[in-house]
């Protein structure tokens, strides 16, 4: 187990390296630089003024010695600042780190924990009306927009029922959980409606495969009651995949969910780093797509050892699975 | 069964319970002695010179005060000092230096009552040191020429009264708009301790709660990054009482979003400065006239079609006319906009003092377009395309900023106009980052670009209409006449304008930029954009300006009804 994970961290280590220098040739290979981004627009703005600004960004460096002075900084622990917002980029990105991970991590458990159910439920009645009508709502959650969604959910119970707010983070000067409360509903709500239909799907299959299987039939053969057939033996191998697609979808924790952040006033790291980019603020980007790269890593490890506590033929022996 | 009705039940429950809570969060937050404001923006940063941005502009104008800005009639007015110089008055002189050049002097007294908001009074020194930072290379501001360039020496008379002097004998020598007065006694220390450091390490960004930052009527108390901004009466401020116990600024990027917000009660009021678009709160007035307080401002923004001439077509004065008469902007603006966004006739709004009547303007005209391309040599029709001689079609290719609506939709329909005209235009949107960043600042646009300039009044158009801006590699691309416009008349009379000050002698300059400017059409003039605010009806006193010194640096004016 310890080898294994040595060797996963060694990738990962590798992986980092490689995702910050192509983030850095991808960003360097946009058009435009920032400096003339922060001048469009502004008619006084001289030739003096531009080069002034590029010198003191360290935009007249070549990219490359960029990238190096960036890479020698943060592996002595300085990430750098943001050239957007004149902060370090810690100071910007954890206060969003924060509220992505309280928007998706409840999204994603509350969307696992309605998904499990339904499709178990949808998997053991195949083609009866019920099944129908969770395929019919799944469809339409992965089918709907999520602007949609979330304006059609903002119109009807912030706009006509007034019963929740529309946006923002929480009252204005109430601080805790329980005021903050209010304001999670509709993004929770718009986002969960939006990804619960891909997992019952995910379940439905997953389950459907598993309950046709003999072991199944032995378990009942045995006598054992339908609930210990179903959830113990059943889904506990149905749970594979399904802790797969779950570990891929960790990685959008630390991404953010852009378009429901803009909906709902939410500020959190979807939004941050479409504005990093489109503002070439590369320190941010940068930082922020290694994170999310860092948690998709993770989220991949967890998995791989989810898989040998779901299933007791996987092991971790001879350095692999 | 009972089981199975307390699940359901218990959503339900959790729902109500959220939602007492959110009641409070929503419209029951909108009492009187409270305001609360949607903009579509959040600021990216605080310090008032580093970046430009209306929604910081915006909401530090509730808590700042300029020495000089112009007010809603677009007159120069003081706003921290007591009077504004004039050579009339003897506080403003036109002087030669020992060396021989020539300047202007102006002399300002900062209100004597005018303090930060920690108590220290706005002195001298303030002003001193907001130089000594401006002048600095390193300081991280987009623009430093005032500091850097125009004034020449600040002579400190006492406490409170100063001199400036100023490199060339302006006729703008009366304003000190973009001369943000730094807090010394906070500032200096973060500025002395590491210059290069000082945009990233100014209390404006690291502390920005300290009321000592702030001169205005409200200071910023409290900031969730992204979401919203508290400002509270600032204890320092020497004017009439602000008119709210608490202003709160909320962030909603997503338009329509915003709009809903303020449906919902979340918010009492959306400004026309970084608001919803105006087609968009055309919209919204059809629907909700009867609750809110409705008002437009066309402004400075000029939304116009800049034109290459390195394209040998665009070069052609007669096909340049031809494509302002073949399109009808009276009808766009009543179609699109309402008849709330003017159509402009000339780079300068009819609104700013230094618009002098009486230039050619091109009116829709068919027929006038279709001589006028006869004319220039596309005088054969085929397939409802204009050809010359050669066989060559008349096309041209127009780009704007992919994604926003309103101009896109202008394109649009002068796309089908133009087509009417034999003329066919193709449309090549792009991202604004690569449309600003690089397209229209290498000038790598083959044909139009549609897009808008903002200025302020009386602003001089050096940038963008004289032969020095044009630019290139050579120059590293610098400055802002992307259509590469040439002509030694317009490089004069920029030129003379920004020292010929005797009153009859400059409008006569400024009547000829506008002559020169209207028969040469270095591009095409579209609309003033205007800006619709939306108020509630009980909120008196807000007074859109249309330019960029925003309605908040009068919030003291502004009041509840009873």
């Amino acid at each position: 187990m310890t080898r294994f994970l040595a060797s996963r961290l060694l990738q990962a280590l590798a992986v980092l390296a490689l995702m910050s220098f192509a983030i850095t040739l991808l960003m360097g290979l946009m058009p435009g630089d920032p400096v003339d981004l922060m001048l469009a627009g502004n008619p006084r703005a001289t030739p003096e003024d531009a080069a002034r600004l590029r010198a003191l960004h360290g935009l007249d460096q070549p990219l490359l010695t960029r990238y190096a002075n960036w890479l020698v900084a943060a592996l002595g622990g300085d990430l750098g600042h943001s050239r957007l917002f004149s902060q370090p980029v810690m100071e910007v990105l954890l206060p969003r780190l924060g509220n992505t991970l309280l928007l998706l991590g409840l999204t994603l458990v509350l969307s696992v924990a309605i998904a499990l159910p339904l499709g178990v439920y949808a998997a053991r009645h195949p083609r009866s009306a019920a099944d129908g009508a969770i395929n019919l709502l799944c469809f339409a959650g992965i089918s709907v927009p999520p602007f949609w969604l979330a304006l059609l959910l903002i119109l009807l119970f912030a706009v006509q029922l007034q019963w929740l707010p529309a946006s923002g983070l929480g009252p204005v000067g109430e601080e805790g959980w329980l005021a903050r409360l209010p304001h999670l509903v509709l993004p929770v709500l718009t986002l969960t409606l939006a990804s619960v239909g891909g997992y019952t799907r995910y379940v439905r299959a997953a389950m459907l495969g598993e309950l046709r299987q003999d072991y199944i039939r032995t378990a009942r053969a045995k006598g054992l009651p339908e609930r210990s057939v179903v959830w113990r033996h059943g889904l506990r191998n149905a749970l594979i995949p399904i802790v797969t697609v779950v570990a891929l979808e960790f990685g959008s924790l630390f991404s953010g969910a852009l378009v429901i952040e803009t909906m709902f006033a939410w500020p959190g790291m979807g939004k941050l780093i479409y504005d990093s980019i489109m503002g070439n603020d590369l320190n941010v980007a940068l930082v922020a797509l290694l994170l999310a790269t860092l948690t998709t890593l993770a989220g991949n490890l967890a998995a791989d050892v989810a898989y040998a506590a779901l299933d007791p033929r996987i092991t971790f022996r001879d350095g692999g699975s | 069964m009972r089981l199975r009705l307390a699940a359901l039940a218990a959503p339900v429950l959790a729902l109500s319970v959220l939602t007492q809570s959110g009641l409070t969060a929503g419209p029951a937050l909108a009492a009187k002695d409270e305001l609360v404001i949607g903009i579509n923006q959040f600021p990216s940063n605080w310090h008032p010179s580093i970046e430009a941005m209306m929604a910081k502009s915006y909401i530090l104008g509730m808590a700042r005060r300029p020495l000089t800005a112009y007010d809603a009639d677009w007159k120069l007015t003081c706003l921290l000092c007591t009077e504004l110089p004039s050579v009339e008055k003897g506080t403003a002189a036109y002087e030669t230096r020992p060396d021989g050049s020539k300047g202007v002097r102006a002399t300002y007294t900062i209100n004597p009552k005018a303090a930060w908001g920690d108590g220290r009074p706005v002195t001298t020194r303030d002003v001193l040191f907001t130089w000594e930072v401006g002048k600095h290379p390193q300081n991280g501001y987009s623009n430093t020429d005032l500091y850097s360039r125009d004034i020449v020496a600040i002579e400190v008379r006492d406490e409170r009264t100063f001199t400036v002097h100023r490199d060339k004998p302006v006729c703008d020598y009366q304003s000190l708009n973009d001369f943000a007065l730094l807090p010394e006694h906070i500032e200096r220390p973060v500025f002395e301790a590491d210059p290069a450091a000082y945009r990233t390490r100014s209390a404006y960004e690291t502390n920005t709660t300290n009321p000592g930052l702030y001169a205005g009527p409200y200071r910023i108390a409290s900031v969730e990054s992204g979401s919203h901004v508290v400002l509270e009466p600032n204890p320092g401020w020497w004017g009439p009482p602000p008119p709210f116990r608490r202003v709160v600024v909320r962030a909603v990027e997503n338009t329509a979003a915003l709009e809903a917000n303020l449906l919902a009660g979340q918010l009492d009021m959306i400004p026309g400065e970084a608001g919803l678009p105006l087609d968009q709160v055309l919209a919204f007035e059809k629907r909700n006239a009867a609750r809110y307080a409705i008002t437009y401002k066309p402004g400075l923004f000029f939304e116009h079609i800049d034109l290459n001439f390195d394209n040998p077509v665009l070069a052609d004065l007669r096909v340049r006319k031809a494509l302002l008469h073949a399109i009808d902007r009276e009808t766009i603006n009543k179609q699109l906009f309402g008849g709330r966004q003017p159509v402009a006739h000339n780079e300068i709004n009819p609104l700013d003092r230094v618009h002098v009547p009486g230039y050619p303007t091109y009116g829709y005209d068919p027929a006038a377009a279709a001589k006028l391309l006869d004319e220039a040599g596309w005088n054969q029709m085929r397939g409802g395309i204009r050809h010359n001689a050669r066989g060559e079609r008349l096309t041209l290719e127009i780009m704007t900023t992919a994604g926003n609506r309103s101009r896109e939709l202008v394109q649009q329909v002068l796309q089908s106009q133009w087509r009417q005209a034999g003329i066919e235009a193709r449309i090549v949107n792009e991202p604004p980052r690569v449309l600003f960043g690089q397209t229209l600042r290498e000038r790598r646009f083959k044909g139009m670009a549609l897009f808008a300039w903002i200025s302020a009044p009386e602003n001089i158009p050096r940038t963008i209409l004289h032969s020095g801006m044009i630019p290139t590699a050579e120059n590293g691309w610098a400055g802002q006449n992307f259509p590469g416009y040439r002509n030694p008349a317009m490089d004069r009379v920029i030129e003379d304008l920004e020292h010929v000050c005797e009153p009859d002698a400059n409008r006569a300059l400024w009547a000829e930029l506008q002559r020169i400017y209207a028969e040469d059409l270095p591009n095409l003039p579209l609309f003033f954009r205007a800006e619709g605010y939306i108020l509630p009806p009980w909120l008196e006193g807000v007074v859109p300006t249309g330019h960029q010194d925003p309605s908040t640096l009068w919030i003291e004016n502004w009041k509840a009804k009873q």
